[in-house]
């Protein structure tokens, strides 16, 4: 009798097991009629961890907080820089209960992989918030200042290696853009992609590479505590707090930033983008995402409508040339 | 002894019914998605991040502990139960472990895993709570040319034991190179046997493999001997399903070995667990083979357990130190974490114990805490999974079709990687019923990458110097540690084939 109790018992929580694995899936997966403000799905083109994920699941969190939306998911579907999240965004033609998380990363990613579908098949919402790269050194190095790192780069651009994110990233294209902008045949830079900044920031640490091309914040602390050194950021401007300077004030006109942002689906009419274009300006008023910008350590770049639009082309136009100059 | 007064003031403020309740529930959850094949604790965690950030901090770690811990001590019993792993890190373990669920030992199986996983996970633990500077110095010793040779090293250590016909462990390590070289190529961005489609370009998940050829492939095989053979799919249970002492003083070793093998892996930042559980797996299988232990590959041995267990567990401890002192996400489970901590104005980096000292302490203390509850939760759900056996087969095995479907959909959504499980379920069909081994075929699709890029990284920062493939201490030890195992396999195969000619002589004298 103990033994066909437990046996229930444990089919039982199989059950139990199975049904919350379904509605997790189906949670995620399921948009039907209802409204944006009933319910919002926003698309993380990325595996949970990566920086969309982080990026669509703060914005899930400040829509919460402030009652704009009753329910909000985040739906992961990673692959190929974003590009994969984006086809299948594209085909969801009028889902007007539908958000997705975009940013330079994924206009990289589209030039490097001829991606068919692109940021025209979308309807831009907003850019949100900005990361910007940071060329290091391991501190024992003898380089200590972006003269002296460009003037090895230029004698002999093989053997200064610069290790950085996959290709297509904003490390890389930065240093596209770096090697351009000094007179270096960028296809000659020797750049070694990892596929994560964590990756690749150890193997700055162990002195494998000469320089290396890295998002400020995963270097920071590195940074601070005198592990790596720091040359140029890639920022208009000096960044509030951080003792870095910038490649332009250092003479090489290289202004790159890793920005995110939300889009809508292809078809949508002129009333369910107001609707969106609302729900971002209620998310950047809110005090849960002037935290998130803080601990996150993004720069608040809010930016709708035309502006938005004129930059996205500008960014597209960057982006083909610096690919084609890395020989991609 | 500083950090002892300090870790016990985190386990002053660790240990509250409250907080016990959460990590409860932590555990709870992380088993379950554990247990589910292709669910893993990353996706749980990121369930949760929304949950915690109404919870005070410590409630939230010690949560994330349970969690983190709980995928782990989870992924086995699905592999060992019925051949079909939840997720890679549990490849190893399934090995052995299914061999002792059907010689009827399911619930002493589940019990040596879960103490396994328990002893790796609080010696890693220890060794982060006193060691964390030290292991940070270890990770930055590792360049591309160290990768190299360990992934080498690794190959060579691994299959050599895990097959014995060397013409099918060759097939088998030749379709896992093949399925592992789809993709888009990382240091070139060249497109390789993708047909095109783009929904290929991130390669085929390890997950989806791992799901198709050990569960799919088993449901299949099950399938078609389940009117023909009835005795081969029947597991009955006998013996006592509790360790005893004779058992624990047979395993402890085991379970010893296995920790050694993964406290290393943990911090640096390639490989994950499968390559020190499997390194684990071979030390044992090539021990047993020295004992003439004939309980291993045959009825099943607990050391074959134990070892890759304590192993996983240990290389997820010591991924804790790596990103807490380091902020290196080793995993996509840890950089979900590293998200979390920076919620409560943490940032795990070189830095961390400095700025936030207390609430690092008081996570390392959950962590302990997370795997105590995780212990004694297995041991008792050890009897009661064990019972799962005996349901009836087709019931049985259509379930866990179903939630490998589930597990693999619910990794990226995409309808291909359906068909691709399908595909692989197919072949792993077909590779038991020519008896081709599926071990070689896992080692292939971890390590044929890695070594990959790896020799690509080291060639291109030397500018295609060799030379730098044997340039430090850490390479040219370990490509000893190699030439010397191999010369001595060569001579001791050679003076046993000898004898035997001998022998034969002799007999027929």
């Amino acid at each position: 009798m103990v033994s066909k109790r437990i046996l229930s018992r444990s089919l039982y929580g199989v059950v139990v097991v199975a049904v919350a694995g379904l509605a997790f899936t189906n949670a995620a997966a399921s948009g039907g009629e209802s409204s944006a403000r009933n319910k919002l799905v926003i698309m993380a083109p990325a595996s949970p961890g990566g920086g969309w994920d982080g990026f669509a699941r703060e914005a899930q969190q400040a829509l919460k907080s402030i009652g704009a939306v009753n329910n909000v998911q985040v739906t992961n579907i990673p692959g190929a820089g974003g590009t994969i999240g984006l086809s299948q965004f594209v085909q969801m033609t009028g889902r007007h209960d539908m958000l997705m998380a975009t940013g330079g990363v994924m206009i990289g990613a589209i030039e490097l992989a001829n991606s068919e579908a692109t940021m025209k098949d979308v309807e831009l919402v907003a850019r949100m918030s900005d990361d910007y790269a940071v060329l290091v050194v391991p501190a024992k190095s003898d380089i200590k200042t972006l003269d002296e790192f460009i003037a090895a780069w230029k004698k002999d651009p093989g053997k200064t290696s610069i290790a950085g994110g996959s290709l297509g990233s904003i490390d890389h294209l930065l240093t596209g853009a770096v090697a351009q902008e000094v007179g270096i045949d960028p296809s000659k830079a020797n750049y070694i992609a990892y596929s994560g900044g964590g990756e690749a920031l150890t193997s700055m640490l162990a002195g494998t590479t000469v320089g290396g091309m890295s998002g400020y914040n995963e270097v920071a602390d590195q940074i601070e505590a005198g592990n790596l050194r720091a040359l140029a950021i890639s920022s208009e401007e000096r960044l509030p707090g951080v003792d870095v300077p910038t490649f332009k004030e250092q003479g090489v006109d290289a202004v790159m930033a890793n920005w995110r942002g939300f889009v809508g689906a292809p078809g949508i009419t002129e009333e369910d983008k107001q609707v969106f274009v609302d729900m971002v300006h209620e998310i950047h008023e809110s005090e849960q995402w002037k935290d998130a910008l803080e601990r996150n350590n993004w720069t608040d770049s809010f930016m709708i409508g035309k502006e938005f639009e004129d930059y996205v082309d500008s960014e597209i136009e960057v982006t083909e040339q610096i690919v084609k100059g890395l020989g991609l | 002894m500083e950090q002892l007064n300090l870790l016990l003031e985190g386990f002053s403020n660790a240990l509250t019914p409250m907080n016990l309740l959460w990590v409860l529930l932590g555990a709870l959850l992380g088993t379950a998605v554990g247990v589910l094949p292709g669910l893993g604790s990353a996706m749980a965690v990121a369930l949760l991040l929304p949950i915690t950030f109404s919870l005070d901090p410590t409630a939230a770690f010690i949560m994330f502990a349970g969690v983190y811990y709980g995928g782990l001590f989870g992924d086995s019993t699905s592999g060992i139960l019925l051949n079909t792993p939840g997720n890679s890190s549990a490849i190893a373990s399934t090995f052995e472990g299914h061999r002792m669920a059907r010689s009827g030992l399911a619930a002493k199986a589940l019990a040596t895993a879960a103490m396994g996983a328990f002893i790796g996970g609080l010696l890693a633990t220890t060794v982060v709570v006193f060691f964390a500077p030290t292991l940070v110095k270890l990770a930055t010793a590792f360049g591309p040319a160290e990768y190299f040779a360990l992934a080498v090293f690794a190959f060579l250590a691994i299959s050599s034991v895990v097959s014995d016909s060397i013409v099918k462990g060759l097939v088998a390590l030749g379709i896992g190179l093949v399925l592992a070289m789809v993709g888009v190529d990382g240091p070139s961005g060249t497109i390789r046997y993708t047909l095109g489609l783009p929904q290929l370009f991130d390669g085929i998940s390890i997950v989806v493999i791992t799901v198709g050829l050990l569960a799919l492939g088993e449901v299949l095989h099950i399938a078609s001997r389940i009117h023909r053979d009835p005795e081969a799919v029947k597991i009955k249970p006998s013996g006592r399903p509790r360790l005893h002492r004779h058992d624990i003083k047979k395993a402890l070793p085991a379970w010893l070995r296995g920790t050694a093998f993964g406290l290393p892996f943990g911090i640096i930042p390639a490989g994950g667990s499968e390559v020190p559980t499997f390194l684990a797996y071979g030390t044992e299988k090539r021990l047993a083979k020295r004992r003439g232990d004939i309980e291993f590959g045959q009825i099943g041995s607990i050391r074959g357990v134990a070892a890759p267990e304590a192993a996983g567990n240990a290389t997820a401890g010591t991924a804790m130190g790596a990103l807490l002192a380091l902020g290196l996400p080793t995993s996509a489970t840890a950089a979900i974490m590293i998200a979390a901590f920076q919620q409560y104005g943490m940032q795990p980096g070189p830095l961390l114990f400095e700025r936030s000292g207390p609430m690092v302490w008081t996570l390392l203390a959950s962590l302990f805490i997370g795997l105590v509850i995780l212990l004694v939760m297995n041991m008792q759900f050890a009897v009661l999974w064990a019972k799962l056996l005996l349901v009836p087969r087709h019931y049985l095995y259509a379930g866990i079709t179903v939630l490998s479907v589930l597990g693999v959909y619910a990794i990226s959504a995409a309808l291909l990687d359906l068909w691709i499980l399908l595909g692989v379920g197919l072949v792993g069909f077909v590779m038991r019923r020519y008896e081709i081994p599926l071990a070689p075929v896992l080692i292939a699709v971890i390590l044929g990458p890695l070594a990959e890029t790896e020799l690509r990284r080291a060639l291109t920062v030397s500018e295609g110097d060799a030379g730098i493939l044997v340039s430090s201490g850490i390479t040219i030890t370990l490509y000893s540690i190699l030439a010397l195992t191999l010369a001595f396999t060569a001579y001791k195969h050679v003076r046993a084939s000898k004898k035997a000619k001998e022998d034969a002589e002799l007999i027929n004298a």
